[in-house]
């Protein structure tokens, strides 16, 4: 496994990160795309944003973009009412030979 | 540019069989040498294979089992879009002066290694096509008010489109009302809105300008290209109502060409989904954003053959490293004026489109008689 699954496996969602461009660097790699320096590993903020979603049955998918950034997809659960664009929370982080996001709705009054 | 030539092609029937990778691509390079005049074996420069399948040495492999020593000999893979990369790559031989003549030929099998992309992260869980898919379509439903009904309509036009092309994987006739009550995969996705993986095969000889017309007396001229990878990931493309990578390819191509949207008399676009071939129409100019849907109503209502008129990959199948040159073969037999019962009217510019995980990479063809 890769630092960044390990990691992920451990619900830590951890990204490359590059000082000098003080970019992060998706997909994780060792190397900045911009620069080329070396990285570092950066925990990823859990809050994302809701770019569009859909439905396979009963279970709600999405992309999420987490700081502007890094857009994955995951799923969102205890979903109700989604909106593009509204805060979500990155509940939980998985790996078992695949990567597993699950969001779910930042409450807002 | 007249510079280089598509001078013939082969089709093997889109299906499912037992028969092997490299029986497949002989097949197709054994009509083309049944059909094409003058053609020897010795007589080819460059054999170019276009598949997903893991194969080594695969070129060297079918070049002996067709009995051809060729010059250069080599996989191209790039996904859905391999065979038009292997036709661009043929075109560049052949304009460096490197070859004369190139047989690049592509196939799949049905349980093709280049179907589920385990290798890209941000799709998390979500592997299979279905959900880029589904993505697409939400965000084309949301902007521009598509509807369930017009997916359906693609299919339906494409299906109907395939009754006339022998080598479609599909023979029948879907209604709208079927493709509507087909089995949804997703909230927005339905079975009849997919492209079916199949075992198939196609193969084209391109040459130089100078030895063209001794193996045809109508060769189709590749007069446009244009290719864009924006990424490899699905989740940089960032408005999901459009391919970006597919408006960057189709505007190099239509300048290197000369020519534009309103000049192109047929077109083979790449519609893996319902969904991709509506987003195509306004991504390559033939329609503004927003009025694919109503553009593919008008072609299915008037029985208008030039988009997709070998049935697209939703009517015909999508064997993925043989799809681009199979539409590069029906593109050709258009302007040829050979395309049969599927035959557009006086076509004389045609447009290949072949795209990649999710319009994560293009390719763009303008060709002409
Ligand atoms: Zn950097």
């Amino acid at each position: 496994m890769t630092k960044f699954e390990q990691e992920l496996k451990n619900n830590n969602f951890l990204c490359s990160h590059c000082t000098t461009c003080d970019k992060l660097v998706w997909p994780p790699s060792d190397f900045c795309n911009n620069c080329f320096s070396d990285v570092v590993w950066k925990p990823v903020s859990r809050f994302a944003r809701l770019i569009e979603f859909s439905r396979k049955d009963n279970e709600y998918f999405c992309i999420a973009e987490f700081e502007e950034n890094i857009r994955v997809m995951g799923s969102i659960q205890n979903s109700s009412n989604l909106k593009i664009n509204q805060p979500l929370f990155l509940v939980k982080c998985d790996y078992d030979g695949i990567e597993r996001f699950v969001f779910e709705p930042v409450l807002t009054s | 540019m007249r510079q280089v030539a598509v001078a013939s092609g082969g089709l093997t029937r889109f299906t499912k069989n037992d028969l092997s990778l490299e029986t497949l691509m002989v097949s197709s390079v054994k009509q083309i040498f049944e059909k094409t005049e003058n053609l020897e074996q010795k007589d080819i420069d460059v054999v170019l294979i276009s598949t997903n399948a893991n194969d080594k040495y695969l070129a060297n492999i079918v070049s002996e089992l067709c009995g051809i020593s060729p010059k250069i000999a080599h996989s191209i893979e790039s996904l859905c879009n391999s065979g038009t990369n292997c036709i661009v790559s043929a075109y560049s031989y052949i304009l460096s002066g490197l070859a004369k003549t190139a047989l690049v030929i592509g196939a799949e099998k049905t349980n093709s290694p280049g179907l589920v992309l385990e290798w890209d992260k941000s799709r998390g869980q979500y592997k299979h096509p279905i959900y880029w898919s589904s993505m697409f379509t939400s965000a084309h439903m949301r902007k521009f008010g598509t509807t369930s009904e017009d997916l359906a309509y693609v299919s339906a036009k494409n299906h109907r489109n395939a009754l006339d092309n022998p080598y479609a994987y599909f023979d029948r006739e879907y209604s709208l009302q079927e493709i509507t009550e087909s089995k949804n995969l997703t909230e927005n996705v339905r079975l009849l809105d997919c492209s079916m993986s199949c075992d198939g095969s196609a193969a084209v000889l391109l040459t130089s300008s100078d030895i063209a017309t001794k193996f045809t007396d109508r060769p189709v001229w590749i007069t446009g290209i244009g290719q864009k990878s924006t990424s490899a990931g699905f989740t940089k493309n960032d408005d999901l109502t459009s391919m970006k990578s597919t408006a960057y390819s189709a505007s190099d191509a239509y300048q290197m060409s000369g020519r534009k949207p309103t000049d192109v008399d047929v077109a083979e676009l790449h519609d893996a989904f319902s969904i991709c071939e509506i987003i195509e129409l306004e991504d390559l100019g033939f329609v503004s954003k927003g009025q694919g849907s109503s553009y593919v109503h008008q072609l299915y209502d008037s029985h208008d053959r030039r988009i997709n008129p070998r049935g697209g990959l939703i009517g015909a199948g999508h064997p993925l490293g043989a799809t681009g040159i199979a539409q590069t073969v029906e593109i050709c037999q258009q302007l040829q004026g050979n395309a049969k019962k599927r035959q557009v009217d006086g076509a004389k510019v045609g447009l290949v489109h072949n795209m990649s995980a999710a319009a994560t990479s293009s390719t763009v063809m303008i060709l002409e008689s």
